[in-house]
């Protein structure tokens, strides 16, 4: 199998990762040369090159090629993640334009930390081997570290930062524990090779490999914010810089979705059994936690942040589910997820005023008259998280539950669709903030940056557009799962 | 299955469902500058709605069995969801109750809502939308799809125009509604992969899922959790709490459409899904429904009648109407059948009515206690004549539309359960009780309080509300046979969907008691249904 480096290495196939890798590096040299105050337009490079990335990893769309000595792969799934990371990296890059200019921020390294993050991204929706799936987490995590810290005058962004990487570190660490651990049990890192040796071989030392698997299903919960190891989530999405928050809550949590998909499909596919029990309990405390702790909430940023854990939750039945029908359900979930999550951030982006103002959930009250298109959006974004139709969140939650009905687990469905009603209640409670209480004082008139327009409109279309018309996306996260199981 | 039907090149129901949603677009696009303008073009578009639904009940052939006016296209192909459409008899009737009470709706709101007039209209119409389309779907999640996006706006009608305690309402009801709902989407998913084992096929086309073999407890389950959304829908005893609430706090058009229509969506759900997909069950379970729907009779009279408030007043006098409709539904004949289904027209038209007399005396006082009126009939002689009819009308009186349907209702259940129709009928004594009571208290003696001395009468606006109403509460009490006969073979295909399990209760060759009537009103004779014909065979619906 091992073939000689140069051969191995087709760059045609990691194209697109190496396009983004390239654009950050020139956004830094740029950086430099610009004088102060016209730093700011290095967002535009950033934007044309993720443009031009899209263009060329939609043109990968159907090819399958693994490289790298096994260590990475290309196929449907991989790239339909990648447009969605560079897809929601070019909205954050949009929402963050104006809000460093709110906040007096020189974006300087910001831009190229986000593309070098969305360079994680990749590497982590292609990577078929543990090592590659590592180096695609730190890639990540580094980048995220210093971007939820960005602020550095605030002290809520500090702390975030800081809570982020400790915990992080300590999370990465434990992956990595466990993956040494399978290797140990298996004797190699490839995903595709740890499957054969588990379903073939009897002389696999039992407790070893599945110490490692529990040890790296923690490593990955932590990543995707899955109860018991979300605690994390709340104060950082709460201290980081919105744009950043939203970032948070979108593409990275989807690249750790997709390592949980391949390393738990492809190498411990073979032993579901084991772990399919101990992810169905995740899935049901995930949601729950997420849900109940989101009532509770009354600052905007918090409450979105347990809403995001318990979407993990929602995601995590697909997994649960299994098979080409869960793991389709779980990446239709989460496209849905990005798109209806990031319209939601972009609306609090819109509305916070410099300090305080916009942050607590009472200063929601009355916009829903005051600004008409503003509200309608936001509740189109909150319709769509709590699941009812004619929205993305429904249509993904419906191929979710049916995909756990499909596989038996009924019981994970009706747990699923208690905590959707529980959900209802504090989404639509901003809309009773909105159109039900009067504005607390009189609310200035808004102008909506054209930047921050366009982000509305994407998630607002890419929130409609799948519930009224579903059919070319569920064939689209169809096509993802075909390679893995083929 | 019969052709589709085509106004202006639209077929009749995508029509009819569309048509509402163009208007809520064309209010929006009104400047909030307009109000005038913004309540001409909703009540015309509501009036244009009601007219072009005529068809459905002129054009149907009520004898024949299945579908009619289908219409079917591919939604979600990879999924099995279609966009599949068509009425028969129930749905016919519904749809075309729903479009009435909407213009009414809408008529009604002229004076009252003076705050956020361009949503109020433009909501209200979004939401006949959706409560058109829940009685056209005949696609489970197009069901699903149209039965939940009624929720939004009716919260928002209940959440912004309504009373003091409106944000409480509006949440209490969407959150029932909703936990109930989500179950039944459950169930719907389960229905769907027993099918696909089945058959091998996906499909959500409810017609084809009327023949999924089911495993006994599977029944159980699944016939549960649909009730159970239906039920908190109705609302069944003990599931009400939420809909004295919601009918207090919102604003007279709301708590019309409300009691109107959106109740009975719940008792559709019955007749459309729970009970035809899962008949054993639903006979299994007809006992504790039918105790349920007794209890709320009674109870529901009962609260009915210490209310202070008129409004709650008529609330609770709906949980218990719409206990006779489910005791109807479940005695699982062609009379409680027909009874429930014309039931629901009638409280439609009756409850309804009640709301809009009960908004009219709010708009004068601002207050609906009982007690702050008293001898205001000689101050306002049309609106006492008018709110005496409708009184009759809800408490049954012979020669009115409420009586068809108690009839019927007490004929079916009488002939499977006689002990429980005879408990069931003190539920109409006990209705003459508090609306006549209440009647009494309000209208008639001397006028005790000053505040009420000045008064006016019924305004032209208010007097053309109503008077449709009190038209159509006559036509059906004196001659609502041509209603009936278009319910003939959609009931007859239910009894027959129905009858596979319990042929033994349904016996065709029974005698009506027809004569049952007394003879207390030469009218009510027509209310007897002619025996059906023979029920169509099993299969009848399905094709």
């Amino acid at each position: 199998m091992k073939m000689p480096f140069g051969v191995d290495a087709p760059l045609g196939m990691i194209e697109p990762l190496l396009i983004v890798s390239v654009l950050g590096i020139l956004l830094l040299l740029v950086d430099l040369l610009l004088p102060h105050g016209k730093k700011h337009h290095t967002a535009w490079l950033a934007l044309a090159g993720i443009v031009y990335a899209m263009i060329r990893t939609a043109s990968q769309w159907g090819q399958f090629q693994v490289g790298y000595s096994g260590m990475v792969v290309l196929d449907n799934l991989s790239t339909a993640l990648n447009l969605l990371f560079l897809a929601s990296t070019g909205v954050v890059v949009l929402l963050s334009m104006p809000f460093l200019k709110k906040e007096d921020v020189e974006p300087s390294e910001y831009y190229a930390l986000l593309l070098f993050a969305t360079v994680g991204m990749m590497i982590l929706a292609s990577g078929l081997d543990l090592i590659t799936l590592f180096l695609g987490i730190e890639v990540l995590s580094i980048s995220l570290y210093i971007l939820a810290g960005y602020r550095r005058d605030s002290d809520a962004s500090n702390e975030a930062a800081m809570k982020y990487f400790l915990l992080g570190a300590f999370a990465s660490s434990v992956l990595l524990y466990g993956i040494a651990l399978v290797y140990g049990a298996t004797g190699t890192t490839s995903l595709v090779r740890i499957a054969e040796t588990v379903s073939g071989s009897a002389t696999m030392p039992e407790g070893l490999m599945f110490a490692g698997v529990a040890l790296i299903l923690v490593g990955l919960a932590f990543k995707v914010a899955a109860a018991p190891f979300h605690m994390w989530t709340p104060d950082v999405y709460d201290g980081a810089p919105t744009p950043i928050t939203a970032f948070l809550s979108a593409g990275p949590k989807a690249a750790a979705f997709a390592a949980l998909i391949r390393t738990f499909f492809i190498g411990f596919g073979p032993i579901q059994a084991e772990w399919n029990t101990i992810l169905a309990v995740i899935a049901a405390l995930t949601m729950t936690i997420g849900n109940i702790a989101a009532i509770a909430q009354t600052r905007v940023k918090r409450m979105l942040a347990y809403s995001s854990i318990a979407h993990s939750g929602y995601v995590l039945i697909g997994i649960v589910a299994g098979g080409a029908a869960g793991g389709a359900a779980a990446v239709f979930y989460l496209f849905a997820y990005v798109a209806m999550n990031l319209g939601a951030f972009a609306v609090v982006v819109l509305l916070e005023y410099k300090g305080e103002r916009g942050e607590e959930l009472r200063d929601y009250a009355g916009i829903g008259f005051r600004y008409p298109v503003i509200g309608a959006l936001l509740s189109l974004f909150m319709i769509s998280l709590s699941g009812i139709p004619p929205t993305a969140g429904f249509v993904g939650k419906l191929y979710l539950f049916g995909a756990a009905v499909q596989s038996g687990h009924v019981l994970l469905a009706v747990i699923g669709v208690l905590n959707s009603a529980i959900s209802i209640f504090y989404y639509l409670r901003l809309m009773v903030l909105m159109y039900m209480r009067e504005e607390q004082e009189t609310l200035p008139a808004i102008r909506v940056p054209w930047t921050l327009a366009i982000c509305l409109l994407i998630a607002a279309v890419a929130t409609l557009g799948p519930g009224l018309w579903p059919s070319a996306w569920i064939d689209a996260a169809r096509e993802g799962m075909r390679a893995l199981f083929s | 299955m019969s052709g589709t039907l085509t106004i202006l090149g639209m077929p009749i129901l995508s029509l009819l469902i569309f048509l509402p949603l163009v208007g809520t677009a064309l209010v929006l696009m009104i400047p909030s500058s307009k109000p005038g303008a913004v309540r001409g073009t909703a009540f015309l578009v509501s009036v244009l709605t009601f007219v072009l639904s005529i068809p459905l009940i002129t054009m149907l052939d009520g004898a024949r069995s299945g579908m009619q006016f289908v219409e079917r296209k591919e939604w979600v192909p990879n999924l099995g969801i279609t966009y599949f459409l068509g009425v028969d008899g129930i749905s016919a009737l519904l749809i075309v109750m729903t479009t009435f009470l909407s213009a009414i709706a809408i008529l009604s709101s002229f004076g009252s809502i003076t705050n956020r007039v361009k949503t109020y209209y433009a909501t209200l119409l979004a939401l006949e939308t959706g409560m058109i389309g829940v009685f056209a779907a005949l696609d489970l999640v197009l069901f699903y799809v149209f039965w939940e996006a009624v929720l939004i706006p009716m919260y928002l009608i209940i959440g912004v125009w309504g009373g003091p305690r409106r944000v409480y309402a509006a949440v209490k009801f969407i959150l029932y509604t909703v936990a109930g709902s989500l179950l039944m989407l459950v169930a719907i998913l389960y229905l769907y992969f027993s099918f696909h084992a089945a058959t091998g096929e996906f499909t959500f086309d409810l017609l084809r899922l009327y023949n999924t073999p089911l495993s006994h407890p599977a029944q159980l389950w699944l016939f549960s959790a649909f009730a159970l959304a239906f039920a908190i829908k109705v609302p069944m005893f003990p599931f009400h709490t939420w809909l004295p609430d919601a009918h207090v706090e919102a604003p007279t058009a709301g708590s019309v459409i409300l009691a109107g229509v959106l109740l009975k969506m719940g008792t559709y759900g019955f007749v459309r899904f729970a009970m035809p997909l899962f008949p054993d069950a639903a006979h299994e379970l007809a006992p504790l429904i039918i105790l349920l729907a007794v209890i709320g009779i009674i109870y529901g009279a009962l609260v009915a009648m210490v209310q202070p408030d008129m409004k709650k007043l008529v609330a609770y006098s709906s949980v218990s109407h719409l206990g006779f409709v489910m005791l109807g539904l479940f005695a699982m004949n062609t009379q409680g059948l027909q009874g429930g289904v014309i039931q629901m027209v009638n409280h439609g038209l009756s409850t309804g009515a009640l709301f809009l007399a009960v908004g009219i005396i709010y708009e004068r006082r601002h207050t609906r206690e009982i007690s702050e009126f008293g001898g205001i009939a000689e101050i306002l002689p049309w609106f006492a004549a008018f709110f005496m009819i409708i009184c009759l009308s809800s408490l049954g009186l012979p020669g009115l539309n409420g009586f068809i349907g108690e009839f019927l209702i007490l004929l079916g259940a009488f002939r499977v359960h006689p002990k429980v129709a005879a408990i069931a009928a003190t539920g109409v004594i006990l209705a003459a009780v508090y609306l006549l009571w209440m009647y009494q208290r309000v209208m008639f003696g001397p006028v005790t309080n000053e505040k009420n001395r000045g008064l006016r009468d019924l305004s032209p606006r208010e007097f053309w509300t109503l008077a449709p109403v009190l038209l159509m509460i006559f036509w059906l009490g004196v001659y609502p046979n041509p209603f009936l006969r278009k319910l003939d073979g959609s009931v007859a295909d239910l009894v027959a969907r129905m009858g596979r399990t319990m042929a033994q209760v349904d016996k065709p060759g029974q005698v009506l008691p027809a004569s049952a009537a007394g003879g207390a009103e030469s009218t009510a004779g027509a209310a007897v249904p002619a025996a059906v014909p023979a029920a169509a065979p099993a299969e009848g619906g399905s094709r």
